[in-house]
């Protein structure tokens, strides 16, 4: 009777923060950048970095070189470095340029990591999908405004 | 068959270890036969003033395996074709050397494909497939098939060192359009167009991967990655899967269409088939 008491604590909690989360059809773009968290969770550094190596997730090395991350090979050269961009641009422009960062470079090539649709011809396994869940987006805005000089 | 020039040896040196855009030729020489590597873009290329080959994109070390035939892997496959060749198939008793006294009378072919016959777009893979139907009385291959590369990639290799020259205007511009328009045209999750990629960023690193322009002058393609040859189609269909869009189907018209006009951005470069590339 206990056990089950317990459960429904975790589920109800659960429930709270889903509820908190903004939608990506919801989020609020002030030029290109969104002010407010997404979640109301404080972002986790450590794990914004994890994300920005995972291929199948960030991926961000791909297409930018980051000094922090100077042990591995291979940084991209298709977006600009990313060393200092806590000096050059402000959390919540991080945040507008993860979100969907066509709201700040219109054609730029850079995807956008918390949209679900409008996508043309998207593989079934990822419609309606966004590629970073709310909290991954801001676990990797805590993540990248550690990367100041 | 070694005939690697002094000028190629020289700048492999420049290349260094790394990969690198060798910028200082513009001409290798296999087999006897140059190939030109860079030409002026043609006019209908808004967004470039030069057309590059693959195979500056590429590492010293994978450059080295296309320079001499006895290195190069995609060769394994070129002796089993040759053997399909021979291989009488079908209703009537036929093998394509039955008709075709020598592979060297499709010089040319592969310079102007795909071309409009009949109404339609027509590739390599069509025009095999329709032989064995029709004179063979064979069962046709299954489109991006290793028989199926292997055949166009023997039938290819006959116009190495030729000027890629497909049509782009009269009956083939609207195939041309459609193919322009889904270069350009934005797809998958990731949502990037070809043109994001090989029109942009060419030159540029996608972590370990240096990105070409995309030229299907050297196809089918021999990939280190995969250890086989690699059909127009199939690099199409891989594209799309990596930025999470639900691809077209090997053959289709759109495919076709998107042939037709990835050709045409090289129009100028010599055919290289069979390439090697990682």
């Amino acid at each position: 009777m206990k056990h089950t008491g317990v459960m429904l604590a975790v589920v109800a909690f659960a429930s709270a923060a889903t509820a908190a989360e903004i939608a990506p059809q919801d989020v609020v773009f002030e030029g290109g950048a969104v002010a407010g968290s997404l979640t109301g969770v404080p972002g986790d550094p450590a794990s914004g970095r994890k994300i920005f190596l995972n291929r199948k997730k960030g991926n961000c090395l791909a297409c930018h070189a980051n000094a922090d991350l100077a042990d591995q090979p291979f940084h991209g050269e298709v977006g600009p470095p990313l060393d200092g961009v806590a000096d050059r641009l402000s959390e919540a422009e991080i945040r507008g340029i993860l979100v969907n960062s066509k709201m700040t470079f219109e054609d730029t090539i850079m995807p956008a990591f918390y949209r679900d649709e409008g996508f043309n011809r998207p593989l079934e396994k990822f419609k309606g999908k966004t590629i970073l869940t709310a909290q991954e987006v801001e676990d990797v805005v805590a993540y990248l405004l550690t990367l100041g000089e | 068959m070694r005939t690697v020039t002094t000028l190629l040896a020289a700048s492999a040196l420049l290349l260094g270890a790394g990969a690198a855009v060798a910028d200082d030729h513009d001409r290798i020489e296999i087999d006897g036969v140059v190939l030109t590597l860079r030409a002026p873009a043609p006019a209908y290329l808004e967004n470039m003033d030069e057309v590059m080959s693959g195979w500056l994109f590429r590492s010293e070390e994978t450059q080295a395996l296309q320079l001499d035939d006895f290195d190069n892997p995609a060769f394994v496959f070129l002796d089993q074709a040759m053997d399909d060749w021979s291989r009488v198939e079908g209703s009537e008793g036929k093998s394509c050397a039955s008709c075709h006294e020598d592979l060297s009378g499709f010089a040319g072919l592969k310079t102007v494909l795909p071309r409009v016959v009949d109404g339609g777009l027509q590739t390599m893979e069509d025009i095999i497939n329709a032989e064995r139907v029709n004179r063979m009385g064979a069962e046709p291959l299954k489109y991006d098939s290793a028989a199926m590369n292997r055949m166009v990639a023997l039938i290819g290799l006959q116009s190495r060192g030729m000027p890629m020259n497909v049509a782009v205007d009269g009956d083939a511009a609207p195939f041309w359009e459609q193919g322009r328009e889904l270069y350009y045209t934005r797809v998958g999750q990731l949502d990037m167009a070809c043109a994001n990629c090989h029109e942009d960023n060419y030159g540029n690193m996608i972590r370990a991967d240096r990105l070409s322009q995309g030229q299907i002058n050297g196809f089918p393609v021999y990939r280190l990655k995969n250890a086989k040859l690699n059909s127009v189609h199939g690099r199409f269909k891989g594209c799309m899967k990596n930025i999470r869009a639900t691809p077209y189907k090997p053959g289709s018209e759109e495919f076709k269409a998107l042939e037709l006009y990835v050709a045409s951005r090289g129009n100028g470069l010599s055919v290289e088939t069979p390439s090697v590339r990682n």
